[in-house]
């Protein structure tokens, strides 16, 4: 019963970790992206592409994208992965 | 060509495919209330649809709740009026989404049942957290919705040439209609229509200015940079000082994931699955949202032109409506202000629907009656809290009439970040969390966020007309925020809790496998 428990904390604490590293990639992504935009002006302006477009609108539509993605990933892992060894464990908890 | 367009824009005359939209959208909403009317009995249908609402549709109403006509018609207009600096604003007003996907959203749907102080207090000793979690949410519903109305008044007064307070009066009495009877079931339709409505027009204007460049969004700049130069596409005036760009970056993020009429959205879908199904969808709208935002402000600037589009508003608020009727004529516009005006409708009704949560289930239900409270006193509690936060909405909007309320956007954020989030996460994360601390903490961040705002060169000096502000940064997040959290770490080290600290594993437990089945 204990080392079942235990491993219920384990799979919760998994969640924790998961959910803390996206978010930090996320904070990364975004505050970087403020960062160059406030410390680093004119490599933001740089333009690219022929002069087209500009490094910045290229990176603050990355980030924007960016957003949706990480959070893709995380629904995959928790449907395919967290939510089946939660059950699992559930399961033989029960019994 | 762009001086015939300014003369010629219908812009705020009657205009018959507005009036018919706008009239379409009400009438069909409020058929909409009187079929959710029939189906509101109880206060979990009233606050929660029931928990009946599935992934798709919360994503819908999610993206419906916060997706306002500031953002809409602001940020269109930043970007037409200073280019790139818009693009700032529109990734802020999206990275919170995914904390709150891998943060938030699970463990709310499974540890509350329609406030986020359900899950601060679950643990802890419930009076003094749910009064503290009342009066946060209540100041940040109040400064949003106050933003709401004042913006819906002169929107209207701007589209359709109705009076001012005629308009305040309209929105705030058929939002009163949708709640009052229809509940959570009538808002999360109005929010998932006006999404659709929002959604569609926006995509539909985009791909219309594209067909004007070779559906190539890269012409669209270049077209942009010929007509203002090289600063189009790069940062300007907005980030001149990094700690103000910081500070409203760090309100953002996390005042998204602690703003109540979204918290709340979670428990309208059945389980921790379908919230966590459900804030996907919401992310990607709104990131596609954002997107499309971005080329109707460049679109706007090419195909309108900044001068005639400052000479109609400051700010360039009308970029989006002026660029519908170049390109589509009085038609397209009448449809566009039409969904500007749903979008707001849309907006403070979720807003209300939080407010009369925290007073009906925090204050009465488990403040004023300790949690032993029948069925029926609850949801007619929940009426009454209603029609007094419209009445209310109603006289902030006439007291506001022509005050510069944008700020206060921007303020209910910084509140929903310093006050609501770090209660939040830490009475999730943390054993060792009180509810000292927790108290402390919101009303920490509730009070040091007004108490900067304040002496803000926003309020101290260009409100009430102060010489010099006291302090030079406009938005407190990046001092708020921090604060917060050391208070509530600081307050939980110095006195142990032994009840909460024992209920950790039971709330750890439940807020990852869901109530006991």
């Amino acid at each position: 019963m204990a080392e079942r428990d235990d491993e219920l904390r384990r799979l919760i604490r998994r969640r924790w970790q998961v959910g803390g590293a996206l978010t930090a990639v996320m904070m990364l992504a975004y505050f970087g992206f403020i960062l160059l935009v406030a410390f680093a002006k004119p490599f933001v302006g740089t333009l690219i592409l022929g002069g087209r477009v500009s490094v910045g609108i290229v990176m603050g539509a990355c980030v924007i994208v960016l957003a949706p993605i990480l959070t893709a990933i995380y629904v995959r892992w928790a449907n395919r992965r967290h939510d089946v060894a939660v059950a699992s464990v559930r399961a033989r908890l029960k019994s | 060509m762009t001086a015939v367009v300014v003369l010629a824009s219908s812009l705020g005359k009657p205009n018959a495919v507005a009036i018919a939209s706008f009239l379409g959208f009400v009438a069909i909403t409020l058929v909409i209330t009187m079929w959710a009317a029939r189906r509101t009995r109880t206060s979990s249908q009233f606050f929660a649809a029931g928990g009946k609402i599935s992934a798709v549709q919360n994503g819908f109403a999610l993206a419906g709740d916060y997706m306002s006509a500031a953002s809409f018609l602001g940020i269109a207009g930043l970007v037409s009026m200073s280019g790139f600096d818009g693009l700032i604003y529109s990734v802020g007003w999206l990275v919170g989404w995914p904390v709150i996907t891998f943060l938030i959203a699970e463990p709310l749907r499974n540890l509350g049942k329609y406030t986020f102080a359900d899950v601060v207090a679950y643990r802890l000793r419930q009076r003094p957290v749910r009064i503290a979690a009342a009066i946060s949410t209540l100041t940040v519903v109040i400064f949003y919705l106050i933003a709401q109305m004042v913006g819906a008044g002169e929107l209207i007064h701007l589209m359709f040439g109705l009076p001012y307070r005629g308009a305040i009066l309209l929105v705030g009495g058929v939002m009163l209609l949708y709640v009052l009877f229809g509940g959570m079931i009538a808002t999360t339709w109005v929010q998932i229509i006006k999404a659709c409505l929002l959604l569609l027009g926006a995509t539909l204007l985009a791909v219309l200015v594209l067909a004007q460049f070779g559906m190539n969004p890269l012409t669209l700049f270049s077209a942009a940079r010929e007509r203002y130069g090289d600063g189009v596409l790069a940062p300007g005036a907005l980030v001149a000082n990094p700690l103000e760009a910081i500070s409203l970056g760090i309100a953002l993020m996390f005042g998204t994931a602690g703003l109540p009429h979204i918290l709340m959205r979670f428990y309208t879908v059945p389980d921790a699955q379908t919230a966590r199904r459900s804030v996907a969808y919401a992310t990607s709208l709104i990131g596609f949202f954002y997107l499309v935002t971005f080329i109707l402000g460049f679109g706007a600037s090419v195909l309108v032109g900044r001068e005639a589009i400052g000479s109609v508003a400051k700010g360039g608020n009308m970029a989006a409506p002026l660029l519908a009727e170049v390109l589509g004529g009085t038609g397209f516009l009448g449809f566009i202000s039409a969904v500007a005006f749903a979008t707001i409708l849309a907006v403070v009704a979720g807003l209300t629907l939080s407010g009369a949560a925290a007073l009906a289930h925090d204050l009465w239900g488990h403040v004023v009656r300790r949690g032993n409270i029948t069925e029926t006193e609850q949801l007619r509690v929940a009426r009454y809290a209603t029609v007094g936060l419209a009445i209310v909405a109603i006289g902030l909007g006439v007291v506001f009439e022509g005050q510069n309320v944008a700020f206060m956007v921007g303020l209910a954020f910084s509140i929903a970040a310093s006050a609501n989030f770090p209660a939040l996460l830490l009475s999730m994360t943390w054993r060792r969390f009180t509810t000292r601390a927790a108290v402390a903490s919101m009303i920490t961040g509730t009070v040091s966020t007004l108490t900067l705002i304040l002496l803000s060169p926003t309020v101290w000096k260009d409100l009430l007309h102060h010489d010099e502000p006291i302090l030079s940064l406009k938005n407190p997040g990046i001092i708020t925020v921090p604060l917060s959290f050391l208070v509530a770490i600081v307050v939980s080290l110095l006195g142990r809790e032994p009840d909460a600290e024992t209920g950790f594993d039971d709330a750890q437990h439940r807020m990852h496998t869901g109530p006991p089945s």
